[in-house]
């Protein structure tokens, strides 16, 4: 800014916006009125941007983004394929507002909802929540309406709301992004949905490994507090309510409701037995209405645009938006929001651009840890939250990772496994001992050592957990298992029967050799190999000792004509 | 006053209640491990679970921690109870095969083998030393700590602990930590099964009361006389 002439630094506002979904592309710049986008921008870039295009609407032609099927530049942010099939209501408002600032968000209409709701009565709003139709977020998909109806008509003198924000699932960002990018329509539906309830005190519980999220959000309670939108007497209404910041110490667990309370109240993060469900005995055993970011930040938009428009969105069970990260072998990796009810097919191929490297589809994880994979066959499921309960999966809070060809699946389950065994709370036996032994079992088969007998123990094992655990985390542990058993039984079949990982990947299984037409002799995988298993003469063909070999893999990496196989 | 159906017999109790002390009001027997009578019930060990609902609705609960509601239908020996307690029980054996209790109630419930590798683990984070010592003594010395696979109980900081009277209340009540019944094959994981029977008759009477011993594992209605 500085380089400017001075009478056109009062012509360009620079914002730094949280994140716009589009990973793969990232760092952007999108140039307002029009919506002109450019892609992986670097700081030299940033003089020629404010100069050229935001003041002589001249476009750089090297930054825009390329679609990869037809091969042509895209201007507008609008026109390319990965946001044209989403439907982005919560996060087209992250490219608006600098997080830090609580007047840009009031700029954009923020807390508008709020003076409106002020105004209703209390069962009105609970009332229009329920008849949006709006379903938590979180994974379990329990209405919303419901949820503040029965904690509204529980008897206590004190009640609390509390936002979970302790998303854990290895590879889901969603509820971050929209802390950090936009974390005023956060704190606006959690006074909403206060005001509704009766509660005038709430917390927002956020994992320690979100430093960003864990500053922005303290930071937006802080100015909200300054406006009066918090504190006593907000916005004259006579109504008072406080929110309170407390991080989580990284367990996965803590995301469960009764768990996470327990935490909040200084206790070990270990979830209780339903019911008493919150809403009738929560934190400090009065009545708490727990709910996620995204649902949070779903409410100002129900009680600002009305119920109908939002349950206009979505299919006739799950109305509304999801937002989903897209993440794993893709084109283009990033945070999409789709109307519910949209194929796997569409978001994958459609929004996500297909499969990197051209690699063949195998499945799709949703869900987090303890979703389910779904093959081929099924990609055109509408995802919503019973057909894909039906399909073995969940919902869960909109992790979506999807695999190629080259990944093989009983790898995957001992992957989840592993880290679930780890992230149990430990307390109750199925969970702890059964995902253990679980574990155990496809460690054994991904190494060779696998049983026939091992694949009925592992699906009477899989269903045991899913049927006796206490929580929901123990309840879905299975679904890696019990899905990849379903679809991909002929890959733990082969690991067992004929000792061979089809996908190549299980180190037990593999073989390294050079193939001999290929090899030159050059010897670079013979200098790389750690071990000393590659031999031979110089510029003859060389071979590997089996024996030596640890199967890392680097022989590959080195080898620059192809002349090594893995069978 | 709660009106209820278990295996079958209707009965009316106090709301509050738990399904556990309701079938044994009864004379059920639902096999335990982590509850006990003067203690807090934990539904960790989910021995105790039954069958609850309808259809697709159906689930399995912990016994001891549900309390009984208007209206609901329980199930407390049903193929699908009867399959995941004996898997329950595969699971304790397998971590902890050295204890009288767990060979009593893997004896009890007709469990003959253990199918994954076996540990002695000792510790099988019942928990009821936990509540003895909080609940009963009044010391609250010791607790459990770290998760997962890593979980332990131990006092506070692994130091020792300024609460803890000795008292020895934690191995009065510990499953474990006694010895094992010298049966006639010491040596095997599952000791020699003097109870053990296959739980044959559930074939035909899932859903009514035996009075025999627990339902579907004494057999006696089917056993040949020798």
């Amino acid at each position: 800014m500085e380089k400017l002439p001075p009478a056109a630094r009062s012509k360009v506002h620079i914002r730094i916006t949280g994140c716009h979904g589009f990973c793969e592309t990232e760092p952007n710049v999108v140039i307002y009125p029009e919506g002109i986008f450019y892609q992986k921008v670097k700081p030299e870039d940033a003089e020629g941007i404010v100069k050229k295009t935001a003041l002589e609407r001249v476009i750089i032609d090297r930054l825009l983004y390329t679609d990869i099927h037809t091969n042509k530049k895209i201007v507008h942010e609008k026109d390319i394929p990965f946001y044209k099939k989403q439907q982005r209501i919560l996060l087209s408002r992250n490219s608006l507002v600098d997080p830090t600032h609580i007047d840009d968000y009031l700029r954009i209409g923020g807390y508008k909802a709020l003076s409106r709701a002020l105004r209703t009565s209390s069962t009105e709003i609970i009332t229009m929540v329920g008849k949006s139709g709006l379903r938590g977020r979180g994974g379990a998909g329990f209405l919303t309406g419901l949820k503040w109806k029965l904690c509204s008509q529980s008897k206590g003198d004190e009640k609390f709301v509390i936002c979970n924000a302790d998303e854990g699932d290895p590879g889901a960002y969603m509820d971050r992004s929209l802390l950090e990018g936009n974390p005023q329509s956060v704190i606006e539906g959690m006074i909403i949905g206060a005001y509704a309830i009766g509660s005038h005190e709430g917390y927002v519980y956020v994992r320690n490994e979100y430093p960003l999220a864990v500053k922005n959000i303290t930071l937006a309670v802080e100015q909200a507090n300054e406006y009066g939108l918090l504190g006593r007497n907000i916005l004259g209404s006579g109504f008072d309510f406080d929110i309170k910041i407390v991080q989580g110490a990284g367990a996965f667990v803590c995301g469960e409701e009764t768990a996470l309370i327990s935490s909040i109240e200084g206790k070990r993060g270990a979830p209780r037995q339903k019911p008493f469900y919150p809403a009738e005995r929560g934190l400090y055993k009065k009545p708490t209405n727990i709910n996620n970011v995204e649902t949070w930040a779903n409410i100002p938009l129900i009680v600002e645009e009305g119920p109908e428009w939002f349950s206009g969105i979505g299919t006739e069970t799950c109305k509304g938006t999801k937002i989903f990260s897209l993440v794993g072998k893709i084109r283009n990796t990033g945070l999409v929001e789709v109307p519910m009810g949209i194929t796997l097919k569409e978001i994958i191929y459609d929004i996500g651009g297909g499969i990197v490297n051209d690699k063949k589809f195998k499945a799709v994880q949703t869900g987090g840890p303890s979703g389910g994979c779904i093959p081929k066959d099924l990609l055109d499921l509408p995802l919503d939250y019973e057909s894909l309960i039906r399909a073995g999966s969940i919902m869960g809070s909109g992790g979506m990772i999807v695999m190629d060809e080259d990944t093989c699946m009983v790898d995957i389950a001992r992957y989840f496994l592993n880290f679930l065994k780890d992230e149990s709370c430990g307390n109750c036996l199925p969970c702890r001992k059964g995902i253990q032994r679980m574990h155990e079992i496809v460690v054994d088969i991904t190494e060779g050592k696998g049983k026939e007998e091992d694949i009925s123990l592992l699906n009477d094992l899989a269903e045991t957990v899913r049927d006796t655990s206490l929580c929901g985390l123990g309840q879905t542990a299975s679904n890696p298992v019990l899905s990849t058993l379903k679809y991909f039984g002929e890959e733990y079949i082969s690991h067992i029967k004929d000792k061979k990982c089809p996908a190549g990947v299980c180190r037990g299984l593999i073989h390294y050799s050079i193939i001999e037409g290929k090899c030159n002799g050059c010897g670079l995988c013979k200098r790389f190999c750690t071990e000393g298993a590659v031999e031979g003469e110089k510029k003859k063909p060389h071979y590997i000792v089996e024996a030596k070999c640890i199967k890392c893999g680097v022989c590959i990496d080195s080898c620059k004509f192809d002349a090594i196989s893995v069978e | 006053m709660a009106k209820l159906r278990i295996d079958g017999i209707e009965i009316e109790v106090e709301k509050g209640w738990t399904i556990l002390e309701t079938a044994r009001f009864l004379g059920i027997d639902i096999p335990t491990l982590c509850y006990d009578d003067g203690l807090t019930p934990w539904g960790g060990c989910r021995l105790c679970v039954v069958e609850i609902g309808e259809g697709e609705k159906a689930k399995l609960v912990s016994s001891c921690t549900y309390t009984v509601q208007e209206g609901l239908t329980v199930r407390t020996g049903s193929k699908r109870v009867i399959k995941a307690r004996k898997l329950l029980v595969e699971l304790l054996l397998s971590s902890a095969p050295s204890s009288k209790t767990i060979q009593d109630l893997a004896a009890k419930l007709g469990v003959q083998k253990v199918r994954f590798k076996v540990e002695h683990d000792t510790c099988v984070y019942c928990g009821l030393c936990v509540r003895m010592c909080s609940e009963q003594m009044n010391a609250k010395a010791i607790g459990f700590t770290y998760r997962g696979v890593g979980i332990k109980i131990a006092t506070p900081f692994d130091r020792t602990s300024e609460e803890c009277r000795r008292c020895g209340a934690c191995m009065y009540i510990c499953p474990v930590c006694q010895l094992r019944c010298d049966g006639p094959h010491a040596e095997r994981v599952v000791c020699g099964g003097c109870l053990t029977v296959d739980p044959r008759c559930l074939e035909f009477y899932e859903d009514i009361q035996c009075y025999m011993g627990i339902k579907g594992y004494c057999g006696a209605c089917i056993r040949e006389k020798p």
